[in-house]
């Protein structure tokens, strides 16, 4: 399962290596003096000795990464879309001339949708490929495997979904919205505007979705003006059968449904909701899972007026954004879409780049230390920032469900969110 | 809880609360038809049941897709060419599947568990491969959606009474074609005893054939009416092959009769349980008293005598 695993030349590069660093080291500088071993591509590039001091997978020309994503079983749905950011990020940073004059060379692992598989690869790309970077993880559930894998071999995980937080590691940089970012704003939104004072919380029942159900309803009792929860319930994941809790959902007439359910279970909720003859033009509903990838399987006309929480959408009217989507679409087609999840996988490459250029050095150590404060102005959702507690600040956003599929944007944060994995009065 | 309520609304959901059973009911029994007769009459455990049910659903994705771009005019009637497609699609892999496996698997029951359960690995990775691993959305015709409103309140669904129209056709032609035709005749004997059947003249393997064939193309069907309160992806057939197994296991494999009676228990303890209790719970509970009923009774339900 990997695309661009080339076994003789990183074996040769290693021999380069070995060469260079036996007979030949001496000889470089006098060599690039004479102007004989210069070329253009490493012309600025600093010595491989200065950037990489601990063995990782750098060459003269090349820095390997890792990308590790399920491309089978279950996950595969909402995971080929952040492989599909991540080639493209390492595509572009590759055209504009590499990292420190390196190009990306990445080796593609399959979790195969099962965690200690996950912790397994990612123990190998460590290891074995010592790549300078892993890109991957969807579920919170691979990276709790992986999680102590990078931190045992000290090596740098890139995480793109938005998860439940109450998580911090030197080892990782999360990408997507810890839950605060993506909740708390959303359920003011809901209430300014909607009006909303009842809420009836719906969730698949997992780690994501029952903690970030736990923090909205702390919100939602504690922050929002006379507001309550009338109803809370979590399903098992891969449920089909929503007809019992629609009806209990008619009785109890919230003035909000808060949803956060996934997966195959998602479509089932849609459709039934629509079958049921609940209009989601005048029900109002808030979602935190599904983005444009999950439209495609619901279908626009069944879910079309439904509100979704995220920090990113598609039809985002922005330059930064607009570049993307045309680049995105050229190099996987017309018709795939984008959604919030994809677009945080594509700033990981980018934001590592950017990392490795301030910090001067491939060291995971030193990359850790320079990655809070990094600022990337051209990412597809707007500014971000690297917070020292590695997640990102950003801006929380809420879009209507259009029936071809899009979001229309119909609210965002003045200013970026600050991310707090830990918020107090919230667990 | 209910003392909020006024009689009326509680009138009201308590009717749709009984509807709501029945559907899953024929959801149930819709799934569980094919597998019942696979594992009732030849005694395969299919464990790639799901995958053909999700094949049928492709079908009905690309006979969509089709009619959409070709003869749009007829796009209000394309379900039921659909189901026609899916039912012939799933029925000829699964002779095809029986020919090239499961027909060298007979004396080794235990083997067709783990040999299809490969299958289903293979069929899942061969999906996601030619159809993408992204969910696909089938695109219903304007009637087939919304509800019918009855009352004030009560609202029925369309495509529950659809499911349930089917459930009914295809159980009430099951049932015809197992014990009033010539062939589920010979089904049966070949059942009670393959040797003496094969005595008699029966072509016992082209039986099983046909009964394999048969089972794969009723779940082609189910996954084909599923589109409309399903997912449609590579591995959405494993949402059903629990439940399926649970209901035909429960209802006694070898009855048809028992298959529904275990259909209608089941379906309405977890819709009702679902709205007095949470979700999973509900669940939990289900699976809980049809583990004491099982361990009480193990044949299941009901279960033919058989001379053995």
């Amino acid at each position: 399962m990997s695309s661009n695993n080339d076994n003789s030349s990183r074996f040769s590069a290693t021999r380069r290596k070995l060469l260079m660093g036996m007979a030949a080291l001496p000889a470089v500088p006098l060599l690039a003096q004479t102007g004989l071993l210069t070329t253009p591509a490493h012309a600025q590039a600093p010595a491989t000795a200065d950037v990489n001091t601990t063995g990782l997978a750098v060459t003269d020309d090349e820095v390997t990464v890792g990308i590790l994503h399920s491309v089978t079983g279950t996950m595969a749905i909402s995971e080929t879309g952040s492989v599909q950011a991540e080639k493209l990020a390492i595509d572009q940073i590759n055209a504009a001339g590499g990292v420190l004059g390196r190009k990306i060379k990445y080796i593609q692992e399959d979790g195969a949708s099962d965690w200690p598989t996950f912790a397994e690869k990612a123990k190998k790309l460590l290891v074995q490929d010592k790549v300078a970077a892993i890109f991957g993880c969807w579920t919170s559930a691979s990276r709790k495997a992986v999680l102590p894998v990078v931190e045992q071999y000290n090596g740098m995980l890139y995480y793109p979904t938005f998860y439940e937080g109450l998580e911090q590691s030197k080892n990782v940089i999360y990408t997507g919205q810890e839950a605060t970012q993506q909740i708390l704003a959303g359920l003011d939104w809901v209430q300014e505007t909607k009006g909303g004072k009842t809420f009836y919380l719906i969730g698949s029942d997992y780690i994501w979705p029952r903690t970030s159900m736990k923090i909205a309803r702390k919100h939602i009792e504690g922050h929002l003006k006379d507001s309550k929860v009338v109803g809370e319930e979590y399903f098992p994941l891969g449920h089909t059968q929503f007809n019992s809790v629609i009806n209990k959902i008619k009785l109890k007439k919230p003035d909000v449904i808060y949803a956060a359910v996934v997966g195959g279970s998602n479509v089932a909720f849609y459709k039934q909701l629509k079958a049921a003859g609940i209009d989601l033009s005048k029900q109002t509903l808030l979602t935190i899972s599904v983005t444009e990838d999950e439209i495609d399987g619901i279908g626009g006309e069944n879910i079309a007026g439904a509100y979704s929480c995220m920090k990113y959408f598609q039809s985002l009217d922005n330059p930064n954004n607009k570049e993307f989507v045309a680049a995105f679409k050229k190099m996987w087609g017309e018709k795939t879409v984008i959604g919030d999840v994809t677009q945080a996988a594509y700033l990981g490459p980018w934001l590592w780049k950017m990392t490795v250029e301030k910090a001067g050095s491939f060291d995971i150590d030193k990359i850790a230390e320079a990655s809070p404060g990094i600022e990337f102005t051209k990412a597809p959702e707007g500014y971000v920032k690297i917070h020292k507690n590695h997640h990102l600040w950003s801006k929380t956003r809420v879009g209507q469900a259009q029936v071809d599929g899009q979001f229309k944007v119909v609210f965002e944060t003045p200013d970026l969110i600050e991310p707090n994995p830990f918020p107090e009065g919230y667990q | 809880m209910f003392s909020d309520y006024s009689l009326a609304e509680l009138g009201s959901i308590f009717v749709m609360q009984g509807f709501a059973g029945l559907i899953l009911f024929s959801v149930f029994v819709l799934m569980a038809l094919g597998l019942a007769i696979i594992f009732g009459q030849m005694g395969v455990i299919n464990m790639a049941h799901g995958e053909f049910m999700i094949l049928g659903a492709y079908v009905t994705y690309f006979t969509s897709q089709f009619f959409l771009n070709f003869i749009p005019s007829l796009f209000n009637i394309y379900f039921f060419v659909a189901m026609i497609l899916a039912f012939f699609a799933s029925g000829a892999l699964g002779m095809f599947i029986e020919w090239a496996m499961i027909r060298r698997l007979y004396k080794r029951p235990l083997d067709t568990l783990l040999a299809t359960w490969g299958l289903s690995l293979i069929l899942q990775q061969v999906y996601r491969s030619v159809f993408g691993p992204r969910e696909v959305g089938v695109e219903l015709p304007e009637w087939m959606m919304g509800s019918l409103p009855v009352t004030d309140m009560v609202e029925v669904q369309i495509n529950g009474l659809f499911v349930m129209g089917l459930t009914i056709a295809i159980t009430v032609a099951v049932a015809v074609l197992m014990y009033k035709s010539n062939w589920g005749k010979q089904v049966r004997a070949v059942v009670q005893n393959r040797v003496m059947a094969g005595a008699v003249g029966i072509n016992t393997e082209k039986v099983d054939r046909y009964t394999f064939g048969l089972g794969c193309g009723i779940a082609g069907v189910a996954g084909s009416a599923f589109t409309m309160i399903g997912s449609t992806g590579p591995t959405s057939g494993q949402l059903y092959i629990v439940d399926t197994f649970l209901v035909v296991v429960f209802g006694g494999a070898q009855s048809l009769l028992g298959t529904i009676a275990s259909a209608f228990t089941i379906s309405q303890a977890q819709s009702t349980m679902e709205f007095f209790l949470s979700g999973s719970t509900a669940k939990v509970l289900t699976l809980l008293s049809v583990v004491i009923i099982l361990m009480l009774r193990p044949q299941g339900l009901f279960v033919i005598k058989v001379r053995r």
